[in-house]
């Protein structure tokens, strides 16, 4: 962690680190804070904004005879019920693909169920749809919906191709690699241009797409920030100090 | 020879009498012996030193019961399964096997099948079976797992395994011991032939090969031993450089010009090196020197492997004056015109040592001839003990092999996808083998449960079970799929992911192959740095996908990527044998002077342990505080300790900094001195206790031997039909389960064998445990005002760490004068 927190953002980056660890910036007038958990947090309106939870991702692979750990929802949730209980939002934004799969929501075990609905008592969840889960929850809690704005913001689960400012979006799983002489650095991170902003995946089984793969080309203005997820904070990497796979 | 006629003479039938006495031979008394145990009906392992006519021997029962085979009506199936470690080996002997099949006129067919062999082949071989089937662990795997394995292998009289002592104590001799177990309950007459080199204690090899009628861990079971000749005592050489030894390094570049030198004299000289990186250095300084032009090759796991087949081919032919190889040719065909072999850098250990210079002069009645070329002081130690420890005839010990359990699970899975079972009768058959004689049940049970749905305590696979326990009490594969699976995933030959290198072509797009870095080669290389590969400089271009693209930059300096020591670990025995050499002064002038000298300053401004004890100094220098020691244990098991130490001493509030560790030795350095530190309790056996398991579960060797298991278990598969996933992939999501597995089901089958075997392998705690053991009481104290000679080549080490590149080198020679003056004042 040392070899990221050396590397400093370019100048014309404005960002600041908050005391929890996170990482604070400006998009299109919003205060947002990436935190280290890989969620954000909308700060005027107290909204919780997470990404690419992929719920029973794990139990997805055992239909098929490959018989992953089966507590990959239950760690997904463990993670989200901790930012719920130290933020204290209103509302929780999931950014699509929070299931993976059409039937996941089925496969739930009785419990991890039980604990979504927990998690909407005094709040709002609202479930953007994504590639993965269509249809979005059909019997828990809160409202399903494609897109939605939040003050100057647009959130849609899939990253728009050109300019969109003020866009927030989940879908391609981020991921920061960093190298040094003494060893390499692989990690989920929020990537920014000060205009838009991808966040990364937070379900335990999500993979990540290095920042420099094509998939990524032509969504920045110019070279993004990396907000890479630390163990109790956000580091802010540029451009030049990552590498490709 | 005498003692050929003491054996009945009636033991060979006359044409095979007769193929002896044209060819010039004389049937060697080990290769009676062979027929004589065969026609008793016994298991035999042969022992016996390369080109001895060890092959033969395994195979003349089988070719004698062939030829006297009365004719049959109906097809038969295989007699004799030969198992060779290596693809190249089983198709060399099927070649070798030819000459008396042919000249005797026997009517046999042997037949090799390997990954390569083609559709129609297997096709046929599967209808048709060959009398002699030549093949590797593998594939026998996949035979296992076959519908009708039952009845094609129920003929089946003799299972050869070849080169037995480099499986034995592997995870693929585990896969192979279970499938011979599986084997002789198809028949049940099948005899069991083993061939080894020489080992130092043939009777592990005995007890792993053999059947254990359920003794548990008793008597060894019912393996003849068979000793070969002693073989002539190879002729070995420490080069005693006329450059000076250098303190630190593991390239011996100072001596490039001399082996230069020797090669010249040579007929074709086989140089081994210990890692690749060396390889591509040593390729790179003997070509800079080669004015005569001598036909120079390079070999390793690297290369393409049409390139390294081009190697191989233009050394059959005898046209190579050398050839600069890693352990890829450690193993396997026979080269004839080797006279040769040069091992730079130090051994690390006696068997393996044998092994290499086996390659040179595969005759019997000539000694092979080695060179060993120190890299440096203490290297120079280790090639003396080593060369002493060769010439007596000793050699590295393994320990006794317990099989592991995701090698089991893979077992399980190929048996149900052959047939049903019954668990007892299969836990049984299991218990047979050598290395799950002593298998639980509860760990038997266990397994078949993460079999059939991954076995973990939330039962969410229940309904989806690979196999399934049916009303009979069988257990069978769920379906075709499931079995599909099992076979693409079948093995335990784990290949680090492989990147190809590329030309970098126009548009960066990849162009023509260069050949194959694993991954990780090219890790500490940014886009522009440059590097030696297949004995060129490159450029890096940038990595796409799969690819490694490059252009040549034949001018340039190359930036390296860090030089690791060697990928061995120095052997327990040898590490004994140096600690023997050092205390011994009267044996110091086998030593060249510079590195007597070194060992004197020494004695004189620290001092030497005895053989039984360890040296610890501790001094100040710069701004900081050195503690080193001296354990001599293998870098794995020096870095392991070196973790644990700096947790203790930070305890003990000396603020420690940092450590380097190589296969001597390891230094720690702190803010505070460390004069007064408790080293009896510092180094207190109970070290391995919290301390190591607080540390493990968050190293990324966890994880490394979780990914590992997890792929040979089949919790996570090496690629799916049509759709190969890249390495890259498979290493991150291994990760994350790792992570949630560990957090919320820490006893899980899988855990508990990437915790067994980090422990075996990664980390050696075995022998950090041992080591602790033996120096308890026995820790020797040296509080030093300056550096001592002995601590120079370590402190060298952390420059080497800490500024890698071009830069690096020029601060390290600088630094490196500095010491040296500074530890001979």
């Amino acid at each position: 962690m040392t070899a990221l927190a050396r590397q400093t953002a370019p100048a014309p980056y404005a960002f600041a680190q908050s005391p929890c660890g996170g990482l604070e910036m400006e998009i299109m007038g919003a205060a947002l804070r990436m935190r280290a958990s890989g969620a954000l947090l909308d700060l005027a309106h107290q909204a919780l904004i997470v990404a690419d939870l992929h719920f029973e991702k794990g139990s997805a692979y055992g239909m098929r005879g490959q018989f992953l750990p089966p507590y990959d929802t239950r760690d997904t949730l463990d993670r989200l019920e901790a930012e719920v209980a130290a933020l204290e939002p209103r509302v929780v934004i999931f950014l699509g693909d929070s299931f993976h799969d059409g039937r996941a929501e089925d496969r739930l075990s009785p419990d991890d169920a039980a604990r979504l609905v927990a998690l909407a008592q005094g709040r709002t969840l609202i479930w953007l749809v994504g590639n993965h889960d269509a249809d979005g929850p059909r019997r828990l809690p809160g409202q399903v919906v494609d897109t939605m704005t939040l003050g100057g913001l647009v959130l849609r689960h899939e990253p728009e191709a050109g300019d969109q400012p003020g866009e927030l979006s989940g879908h391609l799983h981020p991921c920061a690699r960093v190298s040094s002489g003494r060893g390499t650095v692989r990690r989920r991170c929020f990537a920014t241009d000060g205009t838009r902003m991808i966040l990364p995946a937070f379900g335990a089984y999500a993979g990540g797409l290095n920042l420099k793969d094509a998939a990524f080309s032509g969504l920045f203005s110019r070279p993004p920030l990396a907000g890479a997820l630390g163990r109790d904070r956000v580091h802010a990497v540029g451009w030049r100090s990552l590498t490709g796979d | 020879m005498a003692e050929d006629a003491a054996l009945p003479a009636d033991l060979l039938p006359a044409a095979f009498a007769d193929w002896f006495a044209t060819r010039g031979w004389a049937p060697r008394a080990h290769q009676l012996e062979m027929v004589a145990r065969a026609r008793a009906g016994r298991d035999a392992l042969l022992i016996a030193p390369t080109g001895g006519g060890k092959t033969l021997a395994g195979f003349l029962p089988s070719l004698i019961e062939l030829s006297q085979r009365p004719p049959a009506n109906t097809p038969r199936g295989i007699h004799t399964l030969y198992i060779s470690p290596l693809k190249a080996l089983a198709v060399d002997v099927e070649r070798n096997l030819a000459t008396p099949i042919r000249e005797m006129g026997l009517s046999i067919v042997a037949e090799s099948r390997t990954g390569d062999t083609g559709a129609a082949r297997r096709q046929r071989q599967r209808v048709k079976p060959p009398d002699i089937l030549l093949t590797t662990p593998e594939q026998l795997a996949l035979f296992c797992a076959w519908e009708g394995a039952r009845a094609y292998f129920e003929d089946l009289s003799c299972i050869i395994l070849d080169e037995i002592h480099t499986l034995h104590s592997t995870k693929r001799g585990d896969l192979l011991a279970l499938d011979i177990a599986r084997l002789q309950t198809f028949s049940p007459r099948l005899r069991r032939v083993g061939l080894s080199a020489t080992v130092d204690d043939p009777d592990v090899i005995r007890r792993w090969m053999g059947f254990h009628a359920g003794e548990g861990d008793g008597a060894p079971p019912a393996v003849d031993l068979v000793l070969g000749p002693a073989g002539t005592p190879p002729i070995v050489d420490v080069l005693l450089s006329e450059g000076r030894v250098p303190w630190a390094g593991h390239t011996a570049q100072h001596a490039m010009a001399e082996v230069y030198e020797v090669i010249k004299k040579a007929r074709t000289a086989l140089v081994f090196v210990n890692t690749r990186f060396q390889a591509e250095f040593a390729f790179q300084e003997l070509w800079r020197l080669n004015e005569d032009a001598l036909p120079i090759a390079l070999h390793h796991g690297s290369l393409a492997a049409e390139q390294r087949r081009r190697v191989e081919a233009a050394m059959a032919r005898g046209e190579l004056r050398a050839v600069v190889c890693t352990s890829t040719l450690d193993l396997g065909i026979d080269w004839g015109d080797v006279d040769l072999v040069i091992q730079l850098a130090s051994p690390k250990g006696a068997s393996r040592m044998v092994q290499r210079i086996g390659r040179a002069n595969h005759r019997m009645d000539e000694a092979s001839r080695a060179l060993f070329v120190p890299a440096n002081r203490f290297e120079m130690l280790e090639c003396q003990a080593a060369r002493e420890a060769i010439a007596e005839n000793r050699f590295d010990g393994d320990p006794p092999r317990v099989g592991a359990l995701d090698i089991l699970a893979q077992h399980v899975m190929g048996c149900a996808c052959s047939e049903p079972f019954d668990a007892l009768a299969l836990y049984d058959e299991i218990r047979t083998s050598g290395p799950y004689r002593a298998l639980a049940w509860e760990d038997f049970e266990q397994v078949v449960d993460f079999v059939s749905t991954g076995g973990y305590a939330l039962r969410a696979y229940d309904r989806f079970r690979r196999i399934v326990k049916g009303q009979d009490g069988l257990w069978r594969a769920r379906n075709a799929d499931t079995i599909l699976r099992h076979r693409l995933n079948v093995g335990a030959i784990l290949s680090p992911a492989v990147l190809s290198v590329r030309l970098a072509g126009r548009g960066g797009r990849a162009g023509r192959k260069i050949g194959e870095v694993e991954e990780g080669y090219l890790e500490a290389l940014e886009p522009g740095d440059t590097f030696i590969f297949a004995g060129q400089v490159w450029r890096l271009m940038g990595v796409s996908a799969l690819d490694v693209l490059v252009t040549p930059a034949p001018a340039s300096d190359p930036k390296l990527p860090s030089w690791g020591g060697s990928k061995f670990a120095l052997s327990t025995f040898l590490a004994k044998r140096v600690r023997e050499l050092m205390f011994d002064q009267s044996h110091w002038a086998v030593l060249p002077a510079d590195v007597r000298e070194w060992l004197e300053l020494q004695r004189d401004r620290s001092l030497i342990p005895a053989e039984d004890e360890m040296l610890v100094e501790t001094f100040p220098r710069g701004k900081r505080h050195f503690m080193v020691c001296y354990p001599f244990e293998g870098r794995l098991a020096h870095t392991t300790l070196a973790m644990l130490m700096t947790r203790r001493l930070e305890r003990m509030g000396a603020a420690p900094l940092g450590f380097v560790c190589n296969d001597y030795a390891l230094a720690v350095w702190s803010l505070n001195p460390m004069d007064g530190v408790d080293l009896d309790a510092l180094f207190a056996q109970d070290m391995l206790g919290d301390d190591l398991e607080d540390w493990l579960a968050e190293s990324y060797m966890m994880k490394r031997s979780f990914k590992g298991c997890a792929i040979l278990a089949g919790l996570i598969e090496r690629r799916f039909p049509g759709a190969e996933k890249s390495g890259r992939q498979v290493t991150f999501s291994a990760d994350l389960v790792y992570d949630v597995l560990r957090r919320h089901e820490p006893d899980h089958l899988l855990l508990r064998c990437a915790r067994e075997e980090a422990a075996t392998g990664l980390i050696d705690v075995a022998r950090v445990g041992h080591m602790l053991a033996r120096i308890q009481g026995k820790i020797r104290h040296a509080v030093l005002d300056h550096l001592s000679p002995f601590s120079v080549p370590m402190l060298l080490e952390i420059g080497k760490e800490r500024v890698p590149g071009a830069a690096g080198e020029m601060i390290l020679a600088e630094a490196a004068e500095d010491l040296i003056a500074e530890a001979s004042s």
